[in-house]
């Protein structure tokens, strides 16, 4: 299967964002992060961080996640663990 | 919509926003308060229960106890919890949270000190919570030691942690046990079907203190969530069973008894015979079995006669065999049990039997059987159909006292009138005050009598055991017995004076025992204990539900006179009892001596 590109990336998770924060307005880009997104909170954080997984069956490591900045360093992320 | 008791986590988070504004927006839903205290991060689970609730007919609401402060809230700072006002408290703790356990030397007497010790953190909890509170408190045991130190050693040694989680469930079973306000929730026996190496989650855990994978809270929350049902008298009563391979291999009408498989001498023989064990076994503990088949009555009952056949035929309370549909069965049946459909689980081998049922009447379980023997019994486990909040000994004696209903009804056809049918019954009631014995089944007939129920109005145990000391309240329960069997305590009348009035704040009955003129006794009585109150006049109101239309005229048919125009539905009635003649002709009332009207 090809491997997605990043704006196909950027669009499933900002599906994700949508459904998880129950906020169908929200517009991600690569510089979306915890500070200028509406209602991302730790809870929120959790369950996106659960439904990325499910929906590419990836498995963050411990630690890989809490240097991530914003929503492109993200789906740099993906992309490693997806290509691996 | 998907079936909560089944879907996978998968299906639940994508499908979550929807099911809960198709839920919330669902009418007639009860409102639950429910505090959950965790050991860990609890949100998980309460996003969970909340749905699972909300489809068992709840409105919850919740309160959620910052991590790890479960006892500081229980105990030290029970402000905002007693501000809160909980109907139910969930203690959600695990192994992670004992801070007693036995050192790895430790010997024998140092054990049994670490188990007593942790023991009594946890009563100090409910302790706390019940003088707080005094509402229901559900508490989970604790799942095996994920680490086994010493290897299988470490379920024998005194400082092995395995045998000091087991030593403190048991400990905690019999505290539970001695504590009618207090349930278990068996964590242990969930994640070992479970798993536990699919039940902690180290990474979540050490990321964000959830302690449970998203797989393992949801089948705890499931659990929670049947048993705050049964708590409520929401769980399945009765077992409906088809014959031609369910009950047996083989299709009897073709086959002839002599070749259905039951017994020991195959294995497709070997795997039904234990499913009619777990059928019996179900009876046995109070659920009522039913058949529901389509054969002729005769091809049918055959069945049971086979030398091998673990039922037999009384085992049934209802028997239906014929070529009508299914679904028309299935009402049949619950009219002559006179218990709702929704208290029903249909179990069928055939597909198109099942999907017929499940949309002509959805409030009836079906589970997805497949047709595989083998499997029967743990896809039924699974449902957690009857999950059971205490057991009484009128559970035991449910399914004989619906057998001897059956035989009640033989009964009748053989008598000129009704009257001398109910005479024939030699029925004798026992209508006192509220007394301690028997608050707990007054709390639990109250929470889960649907039909015969004037305003459905619900009341914990700690609300009864308050109004049965309060002199504002004339209370009552009434137990009939027969020559047929004891039909336990089955009525129960709260009644609330102010001046010379007394209003009927709640008037139900068990349907057991409708059309016995019980309820003409149970208001001789109420007048007669209303009197030496001081009362004058008697006043009721009838909250029509969707399933209490059985008792819309109950006041007329009483004599009672309309006092004020209904309101949404609901009807206002009175009567003067200053001249009342008392109306029971059938019922000998036994007399206990010390029950006056709340004194």
């Amino acid at each position: 299967m090809a491997q997605p590109t990043r704006d196909e990336l950027l669009k499933d998770l900002e599906k994700i964002f949508r459904e998880v924060l129950n906020n169908p307005k929200i517009v991600l880009t690569p510089e979306s992060s915890a500070l200028n997104t509406p209602g991302w909170d730790s809870i929120g954080h959790i369950e996106i961080v659960m439904m990325v997984e499910r929906q590419y069956k990836i498995r963050f490591g411990l630690g890989e996640l809490q240097d991530l900045k914003n929503v492109g360093e993200l789906i740099e992320l993906i992309e490693k663990k997806t290509s691996a | 919509m998907i079936d909560l008791s089944v879907c996978s986590v998968e299906e639940f988070l994508t499908n979550r926003r929807t099911l809960l504004n198709e839920l919330r927006g669902a009418r007639g839903l009860q409102e639950l308060r429910i505090a959950v205290l965790g050991g860990a991060t609890t949100f998980e689970l309460v996003n969970f229960l909340e749905l699972l609730l909300l489809s068992r007919g709840f409105k919850p609401v919740f309160y959620q106890s910052e991590f790890g402060r479960y006892y500081e809230d229980a105990v030290q700072d029970a402000a905002p919890l007693i501000a809160f006002k909980p109907d139910l408290v969930y203690i959600y703790t695990s192994y992670r949270d004992l801070n007693q356990k036995p050192a790895y030397n430790a010997d024998e007497s140092q054990f049994t000190e670490c188990v007593q010790a942790t023991l009594a953190h946890f009563t100090q909890v409910w302790d706390s919570l019940n003088e707080n509170l005094g509402c229901l408190i559900v508490q989970n045991n604790f799942e095996a030691s994920p680490v086994a130190l010493f290897g299988n050693l470490d379920a024998v040694h005194a400082g092995g942690e395995s045998r000091f989680l087991l030593s403190v469930n048991n400990a905690l079973a019999s505290e539970v046990a001695a504590r009618p306000k207090v349930a278990l929730l068996d964590a242990h026996g969930l994640s070992a079907r479970f798993g536990l190496s699919q039940w902690f989650d180290w990474r979540r855990y050490w990321s964000y203190k959830l302690l449970l994978t998203p797989e393992a809270t949801f089948e705890l929350a499931r659990s929670l969530a049947s048993l705050v049902a049964a708590i409520y008298g929401k769980s399945r009563k009765v077992l409906v069973l088809d014959l031609d391979n369910t009950l047996w291999g083989g299709v009897i009408g073709d086959d002839g008894v002599d070749n259905i498989q039951i017994g020991r001498e195959t294995p497709v023989a070997e795997a039904y015979t234990e499913f009619q064990e777990y059928c019996l076994r179900l009876r046995e503990r109070g659920i009522v079995l039913a058949v529901c088949s389509k054969n002729s009555i005769e091809t049918a009952k055959a069945g049971f006669k086979h030398p091998s056949s673990v039922l037999k035929l009384e085992d049934f309370s209802s028997f239906k065999a014929n070529w009508n549909s299914k679904p028309e069965n299935l009402i049949e049946i619950a009219e002559e049990l006179n218990l709702g459909i929704d208290s029903f689980v249909f179990v069928d081998d055939n597909a198109a039997e099942r999907a017929l049922v499940n949309a002509q009447l959805p409030q009836i379980a079906v589970p997805e059987l497949g047709d595989d023997v083998a499997t029967y019994i743990d896809i039924l486990e699974r449902g957690r159909y009857f999950e059971a909040f205490r057991v009484s000994h009128e559970d035991f004696a449910r399914a004989d006292a619906y057998a001897s209903n059956t035989r009640r009804h033989a009964a009748q056809k053989k008598f000129a009138n009704y009257g001398e049918y109910l005479d024939s019954l030699e029925m004798i009631a026992e209508i006192q005050s509220f007394r301690p014995p028997y608050l707990e089944r007054i709390a639990q007939l109250t929470n889960k009598t649907n039909q015969f129920n004037l305003t459905t109005r619900r009341y914990t145990l700690a609300e009864m055991e308050a109004l049965a000391a309060d002199e504002k309240y004339v209370t009552l329960y009434g137990k009939l017995n027969d020559r047929y069997g004891d039909n336990g305590l089955v009525s129960v009348i709260v009644g609330r004076k102010e001046g010379q009035q007394l209003h009927l704040d709640l008037w139900l009955m068990s349907c057991r025992v409708i059309k016995r003129d019980m309820e003409i006794a149970m208001l001789d009585r109420l007048v007669e204990f209303a009197r030496k109150a001081g009362v004058e006049k008697l006043l009721g109101c009838y909250i029509p539900t969707a399933k209490n239309g059985m008792v819309a005229e109950l006041y007329p048919d009483l004599g009672f006179a309309p006092s004020a125009n209904s309101q949404n539905g609901s009807t206002f009635w009175e009567l003067d009892i200053r001249q009342y003649i008392k109306m029971n002709k059938h019922i000998r009332i036994l007399e206990v001596t010390g029950g006056a009207a709340n004194s």
